[in-house]
């Protein structure tokens, strides 16, 4: 059995060499929808209201309405309306974005800089904010995959080419 | 065909054209008088050349307060053939360009697959090369074109969208050597930019023809442009081609990241939103006269512009020269790449009145790219992303050129 995998592995350039284990978990910070590579740690909203306000009210609004950068909070109902709000609360699909993008690319200027316990308070208080989970809910790698998002369902597959004409077939293309 | 009379006619026209296509010509000073004393020596040899001081065309830079997230815009109007310079390719970062030593940067390779593996810039620099030409498309490009006031020029129209000659490994090489698993479907790639941006790509277009860069337009990657790594992933949104590439993790889902979920989605009128929008449809922009350029009198000129399509390579460029009563072949200059940019031509007789300039493409899968309203009617008004509505540029009596809906 041994002989196939070493001519396999003599096919290979043979460049690069193998990581450690350990090297791997420190640079995976890829998180899940279904939660997988979520940290140890736990947060509440009550936690998470003091850190918002110290670390996000500044960009995001001291209630999540948006200030210099993107609102977090309100806009449940307004996709279909002329001026739809995109917020964690009326758009995100899954809940385990916020701690992952909270995680790698916040704050802003000082992204790196909240513990795995600051970033699910914060993440919990975000979905406070918009009504998805109770001010003492505790946030953690086994309950953040299950918070249900209200837009869960409100993302569909790339239909296009959808608009114009495709030359040749001489019909008109139709929206979905 | 031509006498000398037209044939000169023509030649003044495209003098005055690239007049004002290229700003900083200095055409309005005096003639150079022919020289008969003792002349200067020029300039030395140079380590690394730079362009002529009277050149001054640039990025447009954005009015914000975080310059960090921000986009510049590629000067589109003072192009010519299909290149862009890297030094005028366009920019969008989250989080700032990081300083990367290469000596330092390594890209990690793991998740589903039999080898994790760690790589050194030299190492995939080693590994057999290739070179490709691809645009890349910000899918924010024209995103301002939805709406009511669109670009007054082709940058501010447009200017997301850039041609490069990329140099790199295939990425299929790489996932080859690690030993991809069977159930692999996923790519999350991550940057090195101090928000690690990411996005999840499909595992089939990472073995179809997408590249891990180190090299554009014959050097190194510019560090605004992913030094010392990065994807180029062809004819798909500029997001995925993620720059300062660190690690790719092999997966059997997409992540649903923000920048594929609360970004880079295209907000439908019924409420829901199109995920995973990759394909860069066809687009077609002319380069002149476009907006803020003059006209110096009736006469003949060359109408040019660029065409590209994230389907492939461009088979046909139509221009109108009558608000669109009539449509005419333009030439197409080779070479014509899949997803690249092609240089059309077309030439164009101004006989002093108000004209609206338009120019529509169609790409070798046979689509024809659609006008503002044929996109709206479909898309509404809040998808944001994916504009590649037909351009209209409005030659005014005077010479002047502006977006012909202002």
């Amino acid at each position: 059995m041994l002989m196939p995998n070493l001519v396999a592995i003599l096919a290979l350039l043979a460049v690069g060499r193998t990581p450690t284990p350990e090297e791997i978990r420190a640079w995976d910070i890829s998180v899940a929808p279904d939660g997988a590579g979520l940290p140890e740690g736990s947060g509440t909203a009550a936690a998470g209201k003091e850190i918002y306000a110290n670390r996000c009210a500044r960009c995001h609004g001291a209630k999540g309405e948006g200030r210099d950068s993107v609102p977090v909070a309100g806009g449940q109902g307004t996709l279909k309306s002329p001026k739809p709000l995109r917020t964690v609360g009326s758009y995100w699909p899954y809940a385990t974005t916020i701690f992952d993008y909270v995680s790698r690319a916040m704050p802003f200027d000082k992204p790196g800089t909240l513990s795995h316990d600051q970033v699910y308070a914060v993440t919990a208080y975000v979905l406070y904010l918009n009504g998805i989970v109770a001010e003492d809910a505790m946030i953690d790698a086994r309950s953040l995959p299950k918070v249900q998002m209200p837009n869960r369902n409100g993302f569909v597959p790339d239909p296009r080419p959808d608009v114009g004409r495709t030359r040749g077939s001489g019909s008109a293309r139709k929206a979905r | 065909m031509e006498d000398t009379q037209s044939t000169r006619r023509r030649w003044l026209g495209l003098t005055a054209a690239l007049g004002a296509g290229v700003t900083a010509c200095k055409r309005s000073g005096p003639e150079q008088a022919e020289e008969t004393g003792p002349r200067l020596l020029g300039k030395p040899v140079s380590a690394y050349g730079e362009r002529s001081p009277y050149e001054t065309d640039t990025r447009a830079l954005p009015n914000t307060r975080t310059p960090e997230a921000a986009s510049s815009r590629t000067p589109l109007q003072d192009s010519c053939g299909i290149l862009t310079p890297s030094s005028l390719h366009y920019e969008r970062h989250h989080a700032g360009v990081p300083n990367i030593d290469p000596a330092r940067h390594r890209l990690l390779l793991h998740g589903l697959v039999d080898r994790p593996l760690i790589f050194t810039v030299d190492e995939i620099r080693r590994m057999p090369s290739v070179s490709h030409i691809h645009f890349l498309e910000c899918s924010g490009n024209s995103g301002g074109e939805w709406g009511p006031k669109t670009g007054r020029d082709a940058s501010q129209s447009c200017g997301l969208a850039s041609c490069s000659e990329w140099t790199g490994v295939p990425l299929s090489s790489l996932l080859h050597e690690a030993g991809v698993q069977k159930d692999a479907k996923w790519l999350i790639c991550e940057g090195a930019d101090a928000c690690k941006m990411q996005r999840s790509l499909p595992l089939d277009k990472a073995m179809q023809d997408t590249l891990v860069a180190w090299g554009q337009n014959g050097e190194a990657l510019r560090p605004e442009q992913g030094y010392p790594l990065r994807l180029v992933v062809p004819g798909w949104e500029g997001n995925i081609s993620v720059k300062w590439l660190r690690r790719i993790k092999v997966t059997g889902q997409p992540y649903m990241v923000r920048d594929e979920t609360s970004h880079y989605t295209d907000l439908m009128p019924d409420g829901t939103a199109r995920i995973f929008t990759f394909v860069m449809d066809a687009k077609s922009l002319i380069t002149f006269p476009s907006g803020g350029q003059r006209l110096n009198g009736p006469g003949s000129y060359e109408v040019t512009g660029l065409a590209w399509s994230g389907r492939g390579r461009i088979e046909r460029v139509e221009v109108s020269t009558d608000l669109g009563r009539s449509w005419q072949n333009a030439n197409l200059q080779e070479p014509r790449l899949p997803m690249a940019f092609t240089r059309f031509r077309f030439p164009w007789k101004w006989d002093g009145s108000a004209a609206v300039l338009q120019s529509r493409c169609t790409d070798e899968s046979g689509y024809v790219q659609p006008s503002k309203e044929e996109l709206i009617a479909v898309r509404g008004l809040n998808s944001q992303f994916h504009y590649n509505g037909i351009k209209p540029w409005k030659v005014m009596p005077d010479g002047s050129v502006t977006n012909a809906d202002a």
